[in-house]
Parts: C-alpha cells; structure tokens; sequence
C-alpha cells in the first residue's frame, strides 16, 4: 500500500505538514494527493476511533451470519447492496465459509436490533436464514486496542 | 574494615558517571520531560514479544550454547551479509552477548595487556573509556569536532597512533551526536589500520537509524579490514529491545574464539528468552522498523529546525537518535545549562562533558520521544534561552 494512505490509516489527523515530514516529501504534494484519493473514492471519508466502552452511549452492535440464495447474472451483489444500505447496518462485508454475508448493525438497543433482523432483514426474498450474535465487549477494531493504556515508564536518564 | 583501600586500584582510578550523577537530579521528578533517554520510546513490536512469550510457554527456559542459537546466529549471518555486506560463518564467526556492551568488553579483555592503547573518538558513549581501563589498557580519546560533523578524520586518528596502539575503537552512527563516517574517512581510517597493523572494535549499534540518502558502511566491508575488524552490532536500537540485553560480535574465529572464552566463565550464554525473540526481530527485519525509523526522521528533522531557528546552533546528525547542539555561546557550562534548564522549564537534557570533555559546551538531547513531548520541549528550550 502507499504510504502515505497507510500514515492516514492510522491518523487522519495529522497534519499535512506532519506527513510531509514522515514521507520527506512536501506539504503541497501530500496535500494533492490527499485530494486526488478524495476526488477518485479510493479515500471515502474519516472516522474517529471511539471506544464503545467510553463513550457514553449505550448502543448495542450485532455481527449477523446471513445466508442468501445467490441470483443468475449478479451472484450477491443486488442483495448485499439492498441490506447494506439499511443504515442500521455499520459494516456488510461478502464471506467465503459456512455462511454469504457478515452485517453488522448498530441499534439504541436489543429490541430494536430483533426488530431489524426480524422485520427488514429476514423477510427479504432471498435471504435463507440469519444467526445473530451481539457484541459483548471490544478488544481491538481497525487496528486500536481499547482498554490498555498502561504505560511503561522508562528510566528518565540512561546512556 | 576500610573497604575502600580494599577495591581494585583501576577501579579507584575510574570517575563516576556524568550520566549517573545527572540521573540522580532528575529522578524522584514526575514532572519532567526528558530528552535524556538512550534507548527508544517505542516498546518493541508486538511479534517480537510474543515469539518471547511462546518461547516461554514452550519451556524454554534452558542455557543454550555459549556462543548462542545456532539457528539465531546463521540468521545473524544472513542478515549481516545483506545489510553490512559482508560474510561470516555462522559456526565460528558470530558471538551472541548480553548487549553490544558485553561484547565490547570481551573484545577489550580479550586484546588488551596492561599498557596497550586504545584510540575511540570522543564525544563518545560513556562505557568507552571505563572499559578500556578496567581491561587494563590505555584510554586514548581523539576528540572531534561539531566543524567535522563529530566524524573521526583520518590525519587525527594518525596523530594518536604511537607504537603501543592496539585497537582502534569506531561507534557510527555516534551516541551522543549522531554523527556519522563517510566512506572516504573510513578508508583514511582503514588505511591506517592496515599500515600500523592494528585492530578495529566498531560499534554499529545504530547503523539502521540513518536518515539520508547515503548508505551506512561498515568499516569491515574496507579491504583489508574484514581481518581486524571487530563487528558489533545487536537488537536494543533499530528493533527497541533495549531490556532484552541482547547483541553480538562478528569477527575471524580466533578472535570469536578468545572473546569466547571469556563469555563462556563469565556470563556462559545471553538469555534464551532474548535469542527467540531476537529471532522474530530477524524473520521480521525492516518492516519492523522502518516505521519508527521514519518517525525519528521527523523527530530530527523537527528539533535541529527549531533549535536553529531559536539560535541554537545544531548541526545535521546523520543518524541515531540524538541531536547535539552547541550552547556555548550562552557562556555557561553544559553542566549548569542542563541543570538550569531543568530547574526553570523542567527538561531535562544530558551535558555534553558527560560524552567526554570535548564534550563541553554542547548537550545531547534525544528523539527518542513523543512528538508532543519534542514541541513542548523545544518551546521550554526557546523560554529558557531568552532568560539568559
């Protein structure tokens, strides 16, 4: 991957000019290409990463097995599209394995997420079957580990 | 009982740390940003620690040969000849230490009779000149100059040579200034080598932290050198496994093989635990450090700007990870810089005579530190210089 896409991956908040730096190029062509990615989709937008644990909410989030039974022409994509569209739905990625598609939703809480599977989800033609399982607890997403922040002092003077 | 008429007359004879009596000032403060690490603020990457853990769990908890795993010295070996290259056999060439330091010292000890001397280039690493002494030889520091970019020149090296030289001891990239040898230098240096047939201990510790465009060269890759040369290298720096302990020392069998003997009574092998983890560090190699690689680029880059820009003047250093600005013309000593700069902005940089007295006038500050530490830093800097 470029580097620079990969510095943005991990911090879309650090300045130009702290890019620049880290790549020794400069503030004007990180800039420019920064609005090429923009421009063209490679970049899609920013994100903050937030702790769910932290953040005040009380949101739950369900990763959902979905099975659908596949179109001549289009394979999954009509039905991936249709559900990931859904705005309940944070994440919707295509599986290879005992199940088609990974959904994850987010809700206000259990019921509401049970009424999406329920009502939206299922029902569509074409989906088999689902099996949902909800989020206890987060370790790590897009590369954060969440819930460690201890920090190992060093020696203030050393050799 | 009168203990110290009681300790070893050369021991006697060795002053104590600047670094050590500095530390003692700034620890017990919590309030306090320092620059005065030498070893880096990343902790090392997570695929070193587990195969360290894994090791651990599978019971590895034995002595290993006393020159190391031979499987971590033929990797050593590998990696050697592709990023110094230059060739050494993994069976008989290749000594795994506890750190760069102990093999330093084995190198000195196993070399040196009482009288011997040793030529290094001053600013220096704070082990060089004790280590030389307790192995009973004779410490004789070139200084170098901020004009030189803290290199050492041929014609000095020459004018330190008499008929007792033994070794010639080289550390580039340089702990404190970050200094490092052109090719041309070291082949001045390689010449006279080879002309007064002497040996080289080269500390290359921080030959992956170099920042610009020309590549590090090893001394050893110099004709005539890889025979005489010492190569030490090890994992604290490029792969921040400073607590690992864990380095090594490549040279011809017969030196191998005395360094050896003293190792094998001394310390019998460098932790198992460190040499599985140290073999990851391999099996991972650049990737694993070119990222904090690139952040201390900025972190240089950055702080020899700012100091410049406030009046300090600071030269470019090639690599490793510290900066070492000239601070005379604010007319005090490095000692009572530091010392003031610690008590007005809470800083702490370590004085320059600490590396040696060539040493005076400067300070080694280290990158080693967050970004947000090095701007805050830099701001207390420029606060303090204005009060003087």
């Amino acid at each position: 991957m470029n580097q620079l896409l990969d510095l943005l991956k991990r911090n879309a908040r650090k300045s130009n000019a702290d890019l620049a730096g880290q790549l020794s190029s400069t503030e004007e062509a990180v800039a420019a290409q920064i609005s090429a990615w923009e421009e063209d989709g490679t970049i899609r937008g920013y994100q903050a990463m937030v702790d769910p644990a932290l953040d005040g909410g009380e949101n739950v989030t369900a990763f959902i097995e979905v099975r659908l039974t596949p179109e001549r022409g289009g394979g999954f994509d009509r039905l991936a599209r249709r559900i990931a569209r859904f705005e309940q739905v944070t994440s919707c990625y295509l599986i290879s394995g005992g199940y088609d598609l990974l959904v994850m939703v987010e809700g206000k809480d259990l019921l509401a997420v049970a009424g999406f599977v329920s009502e939206k989800l299922s029902t569509i033609e074409g989906v088999v079957s689902t099996a949902t399982h909800f989020r206890l607890k987060s370790y790590k997403e897009n590369g954060f580990m969440f819930g460690e922040d201890h920090e190992v002092s060093r020696l203030p003077v050393t050799p | 009982m009168d203990i110290q008429s009681k300790l070893a007359g050369h021991l006697q004879a060795i002053p104590r740390s600047g670094i050590r009596d500095f530390f003692e000032l700034v620890i017990g403060r919590d309030d306090v940003i320092s620059l005065g690490v030498g070893e880096p603020d990343f902790a090392t990457p997570w695929s070193i620690r587990e195969a360290a853990i894994y090791s651990l769990e599978k019971g590895e908890t034995s002595y290993t040969s006393n020159l190391g795993l031979l499987t971590l010295r033929k990797k050593i070996s590998e990696y050697v000849d592709d990023f110094f290259h230059v060739s050494y056999d993994a069976g008989s060439e290749v000594l795994i230490t506890v750190g760069v330091s102990e093999a330093l010292d084995l190198a000195l000890r196993a070399l040196l009779n009482p009288g011997d001397e040793v030529i290094y280039h001053e600013p220096c690493y704070v082990s060089y000149s004790p280590s030389i002494v307790m192995a009973h030889g004779v410490a004789v520091p070139v200084p170098t100059t901020k004009e030189d970019g803290f290199s050492l020149k041929p014609a000095a090296l020459a004018a330190a040579i008499t008929d007792k030289t033994k070794i010639v001891m080289l550390n580039f990239p340089t702990n404190p200034t970050g200094a490092v040898a052109s090719r041309e230098d070291l082949e001045g240096i390689a010449k006279l080598c080879v002309e007064h047939d002497l040996i080289v201990l080269s500390d290359e510790i921080y030959s992956e932290l170099r920042y610009d465009e020309d590549e590090h060269v090893s001394i050893a890759t110099l004709p005539g050198m890889r025979e005489r040369t010492i190569l030490l290298h090890g994992f604290s720096k490029a792969f921040a496994m400073t607590g690992f302990r864990l380095g090594y020392a490549c040279a011809p069998p017969e030196l191998i093989e005395a360094m050896m003997k003293i190792h094998q009574y001394g310390i019998l092998c460098a932790p198992i635990t460190s040499q599985a983890a140290a073999l990851e560090a391999l099996s991972g190699g650049r990737a694993l450090y070119e990222p904090m690689k690139n952040e201390y680029r900025q972190r240089r880059d950055f702080l020899v700007e700012r100091l410049n820009g406030m009046g300090i003047d600071c030269h470019l250093p090639g690599g490793a990870f510290y900066v070492f600005p000239d601070i005379r013309k604010f007319g005090l000593s490095s000692k009572n810089f530091a010392m003031g700069l610690l008590e007005a902005e809470q800083v702490a940089a370590v004085p320059g005579d600490a590396f040696g007295p060539c040493g005076e006038g400067f300070l080694r500050c280290c990158y080693a530190t967050g970004m947000a530490d090095l701007k805050e830093a830099m701001n207390a800097m420029e606060r303090y210089i204005g009060t003087l």
